[in-house]
């Protein structure tokens, strides 16, 4: 026998499990109209891949699953694409969505389906057929499997714990299609390589463990020749390597590292997967589609839901996904003094804004609620510390400290307490003597959390870009800068090489040339006058010496003026050049 | 509620608040057995001022009167200010203390759930503090005509002289230190507690009954998980153990574990006053330490200090350390491999 582990805290809500248990599950009539949302994962949305319009069959892709952690969506019947449209998902905030609107023709015609046999396949070609058939967790959090079953493992876990009160689709699941769920949960174990398997089922199903014990103990060798070919792949179905195991009851026993504690021993900390210490969890209803999928082909446009709590006629029904909820509550037929539906469970479910919505992969249950079945808590009161949350926290946290610094909006203190290893299980607010909302204030303390951070993120982009801008402009002065220093050099540099040039040609003028020095004197007269002036007016001095510059200038870009002249007109330039010179002397030397 | 969970345990504050009143009447029955009916009078006039206090208070403070009236914390503060109180102290002695508790200790710190301080305590030393010798008079184990407390009690209301010296008896504890440290006097701890009359066979003759009938009411209440195991035995342990170790090593001076135990307020500090969560520490080992220290305090002080019992001031001492204890005794969260220090990883 295996030994078995505690996970700290846990509540024992009463069950409320009878009711739905009783019956057996029962298909639910084809409604006229399905919405199909395209985003059925957790993590990803499906690309459309048809038109308003156009003609499906029962089974067809409807949207391939994009990117790595997408997840592909069919048409649950066949029928017409009436609309392709944003539609109210089923969601806490009421988000909405692209859906396709399928008008179902009743004829139920299926795509050809293409089984494989998961024995005698390659993994990657199991794992794509998984992929394809859009299988998501069918615990709840939708997380797609293919990303899940990627993974190498020692232990692969099916969840039968089913922790939550009222809820029991996964119980008719085991008791009715254990042989397929147990197929599925060994596809899983050889895609992972797994050592051995785990069912894990709470022990008030006595039932749904004896079924699964009875489909284990009957399944026949998985190939005639065991897949040992390959490290990989090589799985044998035998008593030791699959086991069922009753767990306590105790919620929240099906919490994935609650259940993992339970099996295993391994504590999986916040931040950390299963993966991380050899063990992933499916959820018996996962694995059963898994089964559908590769042996029959079948994509996952079906699930178990429960109808529990204020219906007439409790019990679980088998629903294609994209039914409205409408149409499905109406089969339970809820008592008149309904006044809400919650998706999921009571400890950890969502009040549906609008019933109007569609079935999706994630709705295990749906809960009629009434003032009668679940009276409304009475006023909170004041934290009295008594500890009653911190017995019954299964992460061991301090929900009372939490609390107290989420009311102060005092976050960081929040994270300090580990506020993100909450995992809302609802344990803290269910026992808490003063009724206080604790899971609503961690799940505001969360959501301002990720709002400041997503906010300082864009701070700090915007941060980043402005300094970008002032790094750039200042690059942009300096460079500018340089460039003005070296052309003044440069300038400089010239009149120096000018002035040696002129000291030369102007001792040869003068000698060898005498008219020129008239006509050089009366061209330039203005010259003579300035310069007279210079001396006393420093400002004129300056423009004088801006004069010189621009000239400089003028013969440094535009030598080709003065590259072709005849010598004689040389000696004028270099001529006037020397005045000039004699000109400048007094300046520079004042 | 629209959010999750959807159903909430049958518990309340009330709930709670009514099971300690329930656990506390083991001892009260043994009281009014050894030491009269005085204690009933105490009880009644607590609760009646305590709760007219609070509902001033929360009148005064906008808070929704009947709710919080109703809730219970204030009887249970009333009973316990009562029970640590002599039972035939003059009326409005036991008045004041209630009013201490309600009004400063409680409301001005902002109400149920707020007070840093245990409200019994602060009354209790308050009051020891202001009136020593009224808080001193305790009634007579074989002497406890009703209409002679009834006296003492509301003697000076009806112009009255309060006739006490015959009903009056020094507690173990008190005659226990006076006697020690009277230089006059050679006396060993065998020797004061045969010549007594006070002393019975464990602790003082009649409270070693009233504790014994707060141990049963303290582990009833463990049974219904309103307290948990860690103050009590941790209280208790270490007074056992530390007495021990005074006892054997003067056992002429220092009186045994078992008598410190079953005198005075240990019993009910153990079970009902180190225990009250909104002042005491929250985490397991911070419980530990908590109800440790409060021992160890209550005990240095019955042994070395000027009153006969510490437990209020050890209990106020130790409220003063609970955010710190709290802060730095964290548990191990799940998956995490050492506890948050200080709330921090290290």
């Amino acid at each position: 026998m295996l030994e078995l582990f505690r996970f700290p805290g846990g509540v024992k809500p009463v069950s409320h499990k009878e009711a739905s248990a009783a019956a057996p599950i029962t298909r639910a009539p084809l409604p006229k109209l399905l919405v199909v949302p395209f985003r059925q994962s957790a993590t990803g949305a499906a690309t459309i891949q048809v038109v308003a319009g156009e003609k499906v069959l029962k089974g067809q892709i409807i949207g391939v699953a994009e990117g790595a952690f997408g997840s592909a969506v069919h048409a649950p019947t066949s029928g017409l694409v009436r609309a392709i449209e944003s539609r109210m998902l089923p969601h806490p905030s009421g988000l909405a969505a692209p859906c396709a609107v399928i008008e179902a023709d009743g004829e139920e015609r299926w795509v050809e389906l293409s089984p494989l046999d998961p024995f005698d396949s390659d993994p990657e070609i199991v794992r794509a057929k998984i992929k394809d058939a859009g299988i998501v967790g069918l615990g709840g959090a939708a997380f797609p499997s293919h990303v899940k079953a990627k993974t190498v493992i020692d232990t692969l876990i099916i969840n039968g714990a089913e922790c939550e009160p009222w809820i029991t689709c996964d119980d008719r699941l085991m008791r009715e299609r254990a042989d397929e769920i147990v197929s599925g949960a060994i596809i899983l174990g050889r895609l992972m390589a797994a050592k051995r398997i785990f069912f894990g089922v709470e022990d008030n199903k006595p039932a749904a463990a004896a079924a699964l014990h009875a489909a284990v103990g009957g399944m026949p060798p998985p190939s005639p020749q065991p897949l040992s070919r390959e490290g990989r792949g090589a799985f044998h179905a035998d008593a030791q390597t699959i086991q069922v195991i009753s767990v306590p009851t105790l919620y929240p026993a099906g919490g994935e590292k609650q259940l993992i504690r339970v099996l295993t021993g391994i504590e999986i900390p916040y931040g950390k997967l299963g993966p991380d210490f050899g063990v992933q969890c499916f959820n018996v209803g996962t694995a059963h589609a898994v089964a559908r999928a590769v042996q029959h082909g079948e994509p996952l446009i079906s699930r178990i839901v429960t109808l529990a709590g204020n219906f007439a006629r409790a019990g679980n029904f088998d629903v294609l996904i994209g039914t409205p909820i409408d149409a499905l509550l109406a089969l339970g037929a809820p008592l008149p003094d309904t006044d809400r539906v919650v998706m999921g469970g009571p400890m950890m479910g969502f009040t549906l804004h609008d019933t109007a919505v569609p079935v999706v992969k994630a709705s295990n249950c749906l809960l009629a609620m009434s003032p009668a079945l679940f009276p409304p808590p009475k006023p909170a009161m004041p934290c009295i510390r008594c500890g009653a949350c911190t017995r019954a926290c299964p992460v061991v946290l301090q929900p009372h400290e939490l609390y107290w610094y989420a009311r102060a909006k005092n976050f960081g203190k929040t994270q300090e307490y580990h506020l993100f290893d909450c995992i809302e299980c609802g344990c803290c607010a269910y026992v808490c003597p003063s009724r206080i909302p604790l899971v609503d204030y961690y799940r505001f303390a969360k959501s301002e959390i990720r709002a400041r951070e997503r906010e300082k993120l864009a701070a700090d982009l915007a941060r980043e870009r402005y300094e970008f801008r002032q790094f750039r402009e200042e690059r942009e002065k300096a460079e500018k800068a340089v460039r003005l220093a070296a052309k003044a050099a440069e300038t400089k540099a010239k009149l120096a090489r000018e002035e040696a040039a002129k000291v030369g040609a102007g001792e040869t003028a003068i000698a060898g040339e005498p008219g020129n020095t008239e006509t050089a004197l009366a061209g330039e007269p203005g010259n003579t006058e300035t310069a007279s002036v210079a001396p006393v007016n420093d400002k004129l001095a300056l423009i004088a010496a801006a004069q010189a510059r621009a000239a400089a200038k003028k013969a440094a870009v535009a030598p080709q003026n003065t590259a072709e002249l005849t010598p004689d007109q040389q000696a004028q330039v270099a001529e006037a050049e020397a005045r000039r010179a004699l000109i400048d002397a007094p300046k520079d030397s004042a | 509620m629209t959010s999750s969970p959807h159903i909430l345990q049958p518990a309340s504050v009330q709930r709670v608040m009514l099971k300690v009143l329930v656990a506390l009447t083991p001892g009260i029955a043994a009281y009014v057995w050894f030491f009269g009916a005085a204690i009933l009078v105490q009880l009644a006039l607590a609760s009646v001022t305590a709760l007219a206090a609070e509902a001033l208070i929360l009148r005064l403070r906008h808070k929704p009167v009947l709710l919080f009236v109703t809730d219970g914390s204030a009887l249970v503060t009333a009973w316990l200010v009562a029970l640590t109180f002599p039972p035939i102290a003059p009326w409005w002695l036991t008045v004041c203390g209630v009013l201490t508790a309600i009004v400063v200790a409680k409301h001005l710190y902002g109400g149920l759930g707020q007070n840093p301080f245990n409200p019994a305590m602060v009354a209790f030393c308050t009051m020891i503090v202001a009136f020593p010798q009224l808080m001193s008079q305790w009634p007579h184990v074989e002497f406890h005509s009703f209409s002679v407390q009834f006296n003492a009690i509301f003697g000076g209301l009806f112009g009255l002289q309060r006739q006490l010296d015959a009903i009056v008896m020094a507690t173990p504890l008190d005659a226990l230190r006076t006697v020690l440290r009277d230089p006059e006097q050679v006396a060993t701890i065998a020797g004061i507690l045969g010549e007594h009359a006070t002393f019975g066979n464990i602790g003082g003759r009649g409270w070693e009954w009233v504790a014994a009938g707060y141990l049963v009411g303290g582990l009833w209440l463990i049974q219904q998980r309103i307290i948990t195991w860690h103050i009590p035995v941790a209280f208790i342990a270490t007074l056992a153990i530390v007495a021990t170790a005074f006892n054997m090593i003067n056992p002429q001076h220092f009186a045994s574990a078992h008598f410190h135990l079953f005198t005075g307020g240990a019993m009910l500090g153990a079970f009902f006053i180190a225990t009250d969560p909104v002042s005491g520490a929250t985490t397991p080992l911070g419980k530990l330490i908590f109800a440790a220290g409060a021992a160890l305090i209550m005990l240095i002080i019955r042994n070395f200090g000027a009153y006969p019992d510490g437990m209020a001031f050890a209990i106020l001492l130790m409220n003063l350390l609970v955010p710190l204890i709290d802060m730095h005794t964290q548990p191990r969260v799940f998956g995490h491999k050492s506890p948050p220090r200080g709330g921090k990883e290290p």
